[in-house]
């Protein structure tokens, strides 16, 4: 088998790698069969990230930094990309498939003319003969793609792919590529933070979901501070959304975002086709529904008949005991 | 101004998923527009209105989508574009239907392209990215606010949870987040009207494109469906035991604490 040389890019985001980047890496060692796998960093200052994707198991690192760099445009990490990619000629590709990857990936797999195989969330085989697994109908199928020919790209989603053991004692070269960034043809002018204490919902090892039950804004509230609790994040049912007890950037389902935490708890939510695409496949899910019936009781581990605003207090409470012993 | 949105056929977000043979059986399947081009239809349209100009939907598809096209136009949509592959190709990608539909607009001039910005069953958001930079425009994904004055254009871009806002100019694509707008219905004259309006076949011939030069560059070898998960436990008693058991069971047996 021949190997392969992968380049992964990480994510920055408020000065700290994302999960993914070293999910990321993980797949690239699958991917690469024993090849090497070099880390890609861009902003203005990321040189310092550099040594933590190493010790997640990349074999070197590039940085390409510019005050260009500091927010996110496709054209700007598109030319750094680029000009990684010309001094580097990868045999693969690996990208988180974030807001950002997702934003990235089709543009530099248009302009290398390669497939893209994106929202990758697990890998069979490794080397030449990876087999990439993706939901479809989001998340009512999965598909087994691979790639035919030429450049192999993928996009692996956060939250599924296990990272290496953190490994304090590898050492690589981590090195910064200049790259003149010009013409970017989209300016941010305003960058507006919604989500809540910064944990992504996308990333979430817990969330904490509410419904048209949760019944207002404020009604959220008791929902926040168990996630808060947990680690986790809010999520929300369209239904919740449309009524205008919070914000669409919550949503979960088929036209929101689909979810895999470890823990999924749905609260007031009725349990529609179009809201078990989006959580289904977490890992262990509470509902917690005053109506016996609801259909979200058929894909949850442990349920509890009930109304959600003396339950989840509870719930609050019992857990802070467990927390401080 | 010219506009174009693509749109794509796709399953009715209620249907269930059934396999066989490791093919998506869609036999007797509720088809619709993608949700999210039904945004991008309905900004296409609100657009025009404001800008004047002429909104022109394309779908990459076989006969069947002109149902889709139709519905398009009955929103307000002026004229209609079906590429029709089901003679030419058995199998397509994201770089294939990017191709084509790039190939297609590459001599239309086009000021603004709007698409959803993924698709609910192939599930990729490639196909709006690709597009741009096959014909060197720019491009702002997941949208949920567009403002346009002359050639200069304002939008607001969801980025998971947060909101960017970024200034740009035409000839530009944009990929439609939920939020956007209000997608009308279409209105009986208005399916009346859709029924006269121009909805043009073509094939890959009339585009000249070489079956070989989009070739798919991926393989789906397998479709299956997840496992089915079990109904689990619901829980007994009072409701203050029942807690305590969830919360006991979530950190022993669950371990997700
Ligand atoms: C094209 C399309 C796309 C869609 N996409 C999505 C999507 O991405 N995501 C999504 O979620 N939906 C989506 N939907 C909507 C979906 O069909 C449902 O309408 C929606 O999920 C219902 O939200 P809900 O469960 O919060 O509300 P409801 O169905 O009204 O359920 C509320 C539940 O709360 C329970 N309840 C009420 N009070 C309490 C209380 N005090 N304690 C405990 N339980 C209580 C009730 O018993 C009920 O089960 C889509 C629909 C369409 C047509
Ligand atoms: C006729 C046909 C045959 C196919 N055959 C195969 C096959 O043999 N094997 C296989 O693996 N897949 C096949 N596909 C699926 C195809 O690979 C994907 O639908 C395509 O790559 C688009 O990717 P996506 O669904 O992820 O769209 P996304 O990239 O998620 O779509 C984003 C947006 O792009 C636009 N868009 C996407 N697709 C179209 C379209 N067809 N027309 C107009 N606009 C569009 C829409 O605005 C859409 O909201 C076929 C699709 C079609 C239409």
């Amino acid at each position: 088998m021949y190997t392969k040389k992968v380049l992964v890019l990480g994510e920055a985001r408020e000065g700290a790698l994302r999960n993914v980047s070293f999910e990321a890496i993980a797949a690239a060692k699958t991917v690469s069969g024993g090849g090497e796998v070099v880390g890609v960093l861009f902003g203005d200052a990321v040189q310092s990230l550099g040594s933590e994707m190493i010790t997640y198991g990349a074999d070197r690192v590039l940085t390409v930094e510019h005050p260009h760099l500091k927010h996110y445009t496709s054209d700007g990490f598109g030319q750094a990309f680029m000009a990684v990619y010309e001094q580097e000629k990868p045999d693969a590709i690996v990208f988180g498939h974030t807001s950002q990857g997702k934003d990235l990936s089709p543009k530099i797999a248009s302009k290398l003319a390669s497939g893209l195989i994106s929202d990758v969330t697990a890998i069979e085989g490794e080397g030449d003969d990876a087999i990439f697994i993706r939901p479809i109908y989001s998340g009512k199928a999965f598909e087994k793609v691979k790639n035919k020919e030429g450049l192999l790209f993928i996009s692996i989603r956060p939250n599924n792919i296990a990272p290496l053991a953190k490994d304090e004692s590898r050492s690589g070269d981590v090195s910064s590529v200049s790259v003149d960034i010009t013409n970017l043809r989209s300016v941010i002018s305003e960058v507006v933070r919604k989500s809540t204490e910064g944990v992504d919902l996308s990333e979430a090892k817990v969330v904490v979901a509410g419904g048209r039950g949760v019944k207002s804004a404020e009604g959220f509230a008791p929902l926040e501070e168990l996630a808060k609790l947990l680690g986790g994040a809010v999520g929300a049912s369209r239904g919740a959304c449309d009524a205008d007890y919070c914000d669409y950037s919550l949503q979960i389902g088929q036209t929101g975002k689909v979810v895999t935490p470890d823990l999924y708890i749905a609260a007031g939510i009725s349990g529609a086709i179009q809201h078990m695409a989006g959580m289904s496949n977490s890992k262990v899910i509470v509902a917690i529904n005053k109506d016996p019936e609801a259909n979200i009781f058929k894909v949850a581990d442990y349920g509890i008949v009930g109304d959600l605003f003396e339950v989840i207090p509870m719930m609050i409470e019992e857990i802070k005991k467990i927390k401080t012993n | 101004m010219n506009i174009y949105a693509l749109v794509k056929r796709t399953f009715d977000t209620e249907e269930k998923i059934a396999v066989s043979n490791g093919k998506i059986v869609d036999d007797g399947a509720e088809f619709i527009i993608n949700p999210y081009d039904e945004y991008a239809i309905e900004e296409a349209i609100q657009v025009r209105d404001a800008n004047g100009g002429e909104v022109t939907v394309i779908t990459i598809g076989d006969e069947e989508a002109e149902k889709q096209l139709r519905t398009a136009l009955a929103m307000g949509a002026d004229k209609a574009v079906l590429i029709n592959t089901e003679d030419d190709l058995d199998e397509m990608d994201e770089f294939t239907v990017a191709k084509i539909i790039a190939e297609y607009l590459k001599d239309k001039d086009a000021d603004l392209i709007l698409a959803g910005n993924v698709a609910i069953d192939g599930g990729s958001g490639q196909v709006g990215p690709r597009v741009a930079e096959l014909l060197g425009i720019n491009y702002v994904t997941t949208i949920t606010n567009l403002e346009i004055d002359g050639t200069s254009v304002k939008i607001v871009r969801d980025v998971e949870g947060d909101s960017e806002t970024i200034e740009t100019s035409l000839p530009l694509l944009v990929t439609a987040q939920q939020g956007l707008n209000e997608p009308r219905y279409p209105s009986l004259p208005g399916i009346m009207k859709a029924k006269k309006k121009p909805l043009e076949e073509l094939e890959l011939d009339d585009l000249d494109i070489d079956e070989d030069d989009v070739e798919a560059k991926t393989e789906t070898i397998e479709i299956y469906l997840p496992p089915q998960k079990a109904a689990g436990r619901v829980l007994e008693g009072d409701i203050a035991d029942q807690v305590k058991e969830l919360v006991e069971l979530l950190n022993k047996e669950a371990k997700v604490l």
